[in-house]
């Protein structure tokens, strides 16, 4: 059997991202229960679930801005070695700046709104220690142009764009430094639908061409359903189903799975 | 023993206006402030007759560091004889009676707002700057807590991307005074706002610079022999102000920080922006015999 460049496949036996066993409380509130997550290279893992799920929780997580009380976190990257979880500050920082790009639902977390757009992207590379504006400039032009982002509005500080072209820019900065992993938080809520679809071609097309680990959390299942390799389905902080996109949508087992996907349709 | 041999007779006030506590506060922070170039050191800032913002840092310095056998020198944006310049040298030799001086080279203190003089400053020598603004990070993060955890993981990457805004924007790097320097390889300074034609004085200077923020209570140190060197890309070079071929109208020279003198035709005038260095070449040019020290420029371009 062959498979075409384009479709889901698994290359390697080993998981590039590995969450074992993750609980996390914010006083009487059980965010996550015992939550486990893996993502091989190349795929995307879905996240879906209904608001205060813990999806966004173990988002993350996964970009090391919150520890939780039990549980590890492993990439399987060169120069990375044990639980993530254990790293200092000042480690964590480097590896998401290096390694992990992310997507915020709120372009305000991700992006210095009165910067330019290009400067922006150029800041991630400023963080990996690149120190040449001739180098900084055409970097920066390249991730917005991979991200499809209209490069006559290069230097436009993100406050003057549209939601569509302000996720385009988050999207630039992520992928600017070619990451090993990257994060989606909701990338496409709040769009219209138009400009949902165009974001999701993007990044498709960037999934497919460079073979970036993503994963992507939302409550839209459709969304999830155009990207996912893999999905989860979580609620109450724990994780109810998982398994392959088409085995979770054309024979969902869990009652609550059941629900959404007949909801969709 | 008698109470009056354990006890001092009483004194209007402290030697050099501050108490014994405060100074003794002072010098610990300012031998860390050395220990640790560039790095801020908190301090319990106190008052003194004159308003936060008027160089009450660099006074409780310079306050702490005299001694009756210093001359001091006080400078304000070059100028020897301005109010605000008169007024703490005098209130300096008051308190502490200190012979005072506006030439560069008898100085032993020299105290100053926003100038470094153009000749070259000796090993034996202290140059405090008044500082408004410490913290280099602040136009970038307004949280002074993580501003604080940025110096500790020595996470500059805002600072290049500040110049990275003003070169797409203006085509140039802006940032006139206060350039943001890295010292001695780790932390980044504010230099206080001196022109970007003092920075390069900075570097492996042999003289010590104290740098001391009175409202801000802060105090950081460029030890002598030190590294300072401007944030720039790596192919857009640091430039100076563009002095080198302007003259002097009064005293005739040429090559140093000039103050232009707008005039009712539209044209300038330009008068060296180091008052001393000014008077000493007027003096020198009528026939005295005056000694001008080495100058850090020559020729108008900073010796590499």
């Amino acid at each position: 059997m062959t498979l075409t460049l384009d479709a889901p496949r698994i290359v390697t036996t080993h998981p590039l991202l590995q969450v074992r066993n993750v609980s996390k409380s914010y006083g009487s509130v059980k965010a996550l229960r015992d939550v486990s997550a893996l993502a091989y290279p190349g795929e995307v893992l879905g996240i879906v679930g209904e608001s205060g799920s813990g999806k966004s929780t173990l988002l993350r997580m996964m970009n090391l801005e919150e520890t939780p009380d039990t549980g590890s976190y492993t990439l399987d990257l060169p120069d990375v070695e044990g639980n993530l979880f254990d790293l200092d500050r000042f480690a964590r920082r480097m590896l998401c700046a290096t390694r992990i790009g992310i997507v915020y639902q709120n372009p305000h977390l991700g992006l210095l709104m009165k910067h330019s757009s290009s400067g922006n992207v150029a800041e991630r590379l400023l963080v990996a220690g690149e120190r040449s504006f001739a180098t900084l400039r055409t970097k920066a032009t390249a991730a917005l142009d991979a991200s499809e982002f209209p490069l006559d509005r290069l230097d436009a500080p993100p406050i003057e764009l549209s939601g569509g072209m302000q996720q385009r820019v988050q999207l630039a900065k992520a992928i600017a430094l070619e990451p090993a992993l990257l994060l989606l938080d909701e990338p496409t809520t709040g769009l219209d639908v138009s400009v949902q679809a165009l974001v999701l071609d993007t990044l498709k097309r960037l999934q497919q061409e460079r073979r970036i680990t993503m994963v992507i959390v939302s409550h839209d299942l459709g969304v999830i359903r155009t990207l996912a390799d893999r999905v989860m389905v979580m609620r109450g902080g724990t994780v109810v189903e998982a398994g392959l996109a088409d085995q979770i949508f054309q024979d969902p087992q869990h009652a609550y799975t059941q629900q959404l996907v007949h909801a969709k349709l | 023993m008698t109470l009056q041999a354990l006890t001092k007779p009483w004194e209007p006030m402290s030697y050099g206006f501050l108490d014994g506590s405060a100074k003794r506060e002072i010098r610990r922070k300012m031998i860390k402030a050395i220990a640790v170039p560039g790095c801020q050191m908190p301090y319990a800032s106190r008052e003194v007759p004159m308003a936060r913002g008027w160089g009450t840092g660099g006074l409780q310095v310079s306050l702490t560091l005299v001694n009756p056998a210093m001359r001091v020198k006080v400078i304000d944006q070059g100028a020897d004889d301005s109010v605000n310049a008169a007024s703490i040298r005098r209130f300096i030799a008051r308190v502490a009676g200190t012979p005072t001086t506006m030439n560069t080279l008898e100085a032993d203190l020299i105290q100053s707002r926003h100038r470094i003089p153009e000749e070259v400053l000796r090993e034996d020598q202290v140059l405090v700057l008044q500082v408004p603004n410490p913290e280099p990070l602040r136009p970038v993060q307004p949280n002074m807590s993580i501003a604080r955890q940025m110096h500790a993981d020595a996470d500059y990457g805002r600072m290049w991307l500040q110049l990275y805004e003003q070169i797409v924007r203006s085509g140039r790097v802006m940032q006139g005074a206060s350039y943001p320097s890295l010292v001695h390889g780790r932390h980044v300074m504010t230099p206080s706002p001196i022109p970007r034609w003092d920075v390069p004085k900075l570097h492996m200077a042999k003289h010590l610079t104290i740098l001391s923020a009175g409202r801000e209570k802060r105090i950081f140190a460029v030890p002598p022999f030190t590294r300072v060197e401007p944030l720039v890309f790596s192919d857009v070079p640091y430039k100076v102000e563009d002095h080198a071929e302007l003259t002097c109208h009064r005293s005739g020279t040429r090559g140093y920080l000039m103050n232009e003198i707008p005039q009712d035709d539209g044209s300038s005038l330009f008068e060296v922006s180091d008052s001393e260095w000014g008077v000493k070449a007027i003096r020198r040019r009528d026939g005295e015999d005056v000694a001008l020290g080495e100058t850090w420029y020559k020729n108008g371009k900073m010796p590499s």
